[in-house]
């Protein structure tokens, strides 16, 4: 986008997590869990279901309380990140039969937390159409949010967490419930708006495959522990052996990497990568 | 004309103070009820509004045994009766239901006690009647002033905090991320929804205050895509109803030999019912018009971006 913010100060860090742990009710979510996230970064935290992954976004957010440790968005410490974080959940509860249309969804992430009645300007309105033709949601702004396919209800959600200039987006597994072609749309997306928008994104995912193009940095959660760097100093069988505490391998198959993870003493998912995908030729 | 005139008007409908007061506070009702109404569905909260009606039945018949207005145990109790929902956890999805239950179970408990003991004390005759189904007509011109503030209460509380709390309506954790207390506004919105349902329940009754909540507000939203339409179209339609039940009601006094009126709550009930139904025909037409000419295209980005 044209008018991305300049940085004239040297680029600091826009996520630092320092040795987080959570427990809740005597079970240890997340174990020391330590990385960094600079400016327009691509990190994918990717982990088995269970390996605390919506548990460490929620911390970010600052939605739960960690039991040791810190985290900084742009340098600040606060628990209530406000407008430095845009946050993309998974789903939303909303009925198809409510009144709400992608447009009005996006307003509401300029200044849904503020008090009194909206008060319509051209500026907010030129905001909210400006956000909804960067995520390429024109076709649909008119449509109630409910009635949306699932990657069309992302394109909305990214608006809407994009609207308050975040420097952080933060997405709880966007691609869930998606097909591969919509997935890899958002993908593509998203992978834009870090370069051009200077944005540092960082999303939930089980499945890494189709990541792997954009991905600037893995942040691999198993068990609570997490390690990071670039894929190719995580994805190795050692690294993520003495992550999951028993042997796992990494398979590189056709351009695919498939992590087995075998007989543990905890539970894993059996076959966390095996529904792999083809990864594109990057561009 | 003028006998289709005063087919629809029976005489002295226009000079009738009772009516005078009936349709100043049945329209100021029908406005607030609406407008929380909107919220009420959006947030899928249509059973606690019921439930807050049986509360509202409960104030309104102790009051009446302690001597009180009635509106002062509907909205008093109503508001107690939020206080305590939010408390068991009506916040929390999971937890709503039973919060919603169990004080609609005890409110009604104590509605069966108050109300037994208000008939059979014998100076309260018609307590049953008036609290559950309303009293529109023998509300005194002093009432209107209460019903003013009390109304303005609870829709200035929906507008300071509207926003929030469609926020927090799609996605909670969108809301408390952007530091939106959720709590408090969760709790501001049960009070106003409170007064509302207290305020109904002098229109159509205790137990019928829910038809006047949520059937404009559905009716409302089977016909637009926006909030602020709905709000606007619930307004009309619970007033129109309203309205047209109180007219109803005076006419029916008319129809026949015995002259002896039918009770407003049923006319108001029926005619937002029936506008319920119209609306969904209204829509569905619509639909089928705006389906034929060109399909939705399947959900596909325009912008195809290879990764």
């Amino acid at each position: 986008m044209s008018d991305s913010p300049l940085i004239s100060a040297p680029p600091a860090d826009v996520l630092r997590v320092a040795g987080v742990s959570v427990s809740l009710s005597g079970r240890q979510l997340l174990d020391d869990v330590s990385f960094a996230v600079g400016p327009g970064e691509f990190t994918g935290l990717i982990g088995p279901n269970g390996a605390g992954k919506t548990t460490l976004i929620r911390v970010i957010l600052g939605l739960q309380r960690t039991t040791a440790g810190s985290v900084e968005v742009a340098g600040q410490p606060h628990s209530r990140r406000g407008r430095s974080v845009g946050y993309v959940p998974q789903k939303i509860l909303l009925d198809p039969d409510m009144p709400m249309r992608a447009r009005d969804l996006v307003a509401l992430g300029a200044d849904g937390h503020r008090f009194g009645i909206p008060v319509p300007s051209r500026a907010r309105k030129d905001a909210v159409a400006e956000m909804l033709h960067a995520v390429g949601a024109e076709r649909f702004a008119d449509t109630r949010v409910g009635l949306l396919s699932g990657g069309e209800q992302q394109r909305v959600l990214i608006a809407q967490a994009l609207i308050s200039r975040p420097r952080l987006l933060l997405l709880d597994e966007p691609l869930a419930n998606l097909d591969l072609r919509s997935s890899q749309e958002i993908i593509g997306l998203l992978a834009r708006i870090a370069r051009q928008q200077q944005v540092a994104v960082l999303l939930s995912a089980h499945e890494m495959n189709p990541l792997l193009p954009v991905m600037d940095r893995v942040v691999y959660l198993a068990a609570g522990r997490a390690a990071s760097g670039t894929s190719a100093e995580v994805i190795r069988g050692d690294v993520l052996s003495s992550l999951y505490g028993h042997h796992v391998d990494v398979l590189h198959i056709h351009g695919r990497i498939l992590v087995v993870v075998g007989q543990g003493g905890e539970r894993e998912d059996a076959e966390p990568e095996f529904a792999a995908v083809p990864v594109r030729e990057a561009s | 004309m003028h006998q289709i005139y005063t087919r629809v008007f029976e005489p002295g409908f226009f000079a009738s103070s009772p009516v005078h007061v009936a349709i100043v506070i049945g329209g100021i009702v029908a406005v607030v009820s609406a407008v929380t109404g909107v919220f009420t569905v959006m947030r899928g909260q249509s059973f606690g509004g019921h439930a807050l009606g049986d509360v509202s039945a409960a104030g309104g018949s102790g009051a009446l045994l302690a001597g009180f207005s009635p509106i002062a145990g509907f909205v008093g109790l109503g508001i107690v009766g939020a206080g305590v929902m939010d408390l068991i956890g009506v916040q929390r999805l999971r937890g709503r239901d039973l919060a919603t239950g169990i004080v609609l179970g005890a409110a009604i408990g104590l509605s069966a006690l108050f109300l037994y003991v208000d008939a059979s004390s014998g100076a309260t005759t018609g307590a049953t009647q008036q609290i559950l189904f309303g009293s529109i007509f023998t509300a005194t011109s002093a009432t209107i002033s209460v019903v003013v503030i009390l109304g303005a209460l609870a829709l200035g509380t929906v507008a300071v905090v509207c926003r929030p709390l469609l926020l927090a309506t799609v996605s909670p954790d969108i809301a408390a991320a952007r530091g939106v207390p959720i709590r408090l506004v969760g709790v501001a919105y049960m009070l106003a929804l409170a007064v509302s349902v207290g305020l109904s329940s002098v229109a159509t009754g205790a137990i019928l205050s829910t038809a006047l909540l949520i059937g404009p507000a559905a009716a409302a939203l089977r016909l637009t895509r926006r909030m602020s339409w709905a709000v606007l179209a619930a307004c009309l339609i619970g007033v129109a109803a309203t309205w047209l039940g109180i007219l109803l009601t005076y006419d029916s006094y008319y129809w026949g030999r015995s002259r002896q009126g039918l009770p407003v709550s049923f006319f108001i009930v029926a005619v937002v019912f029936v506008s319920y139904l119209l609306c969904g025909l209204v829509s569905r037409r619509a639909a089928t018009r705006r389906a034929t000419p060109a399909a939705r295209p399947a959900a596909a980005g325009p912008d195809q971006v290879a990764a």
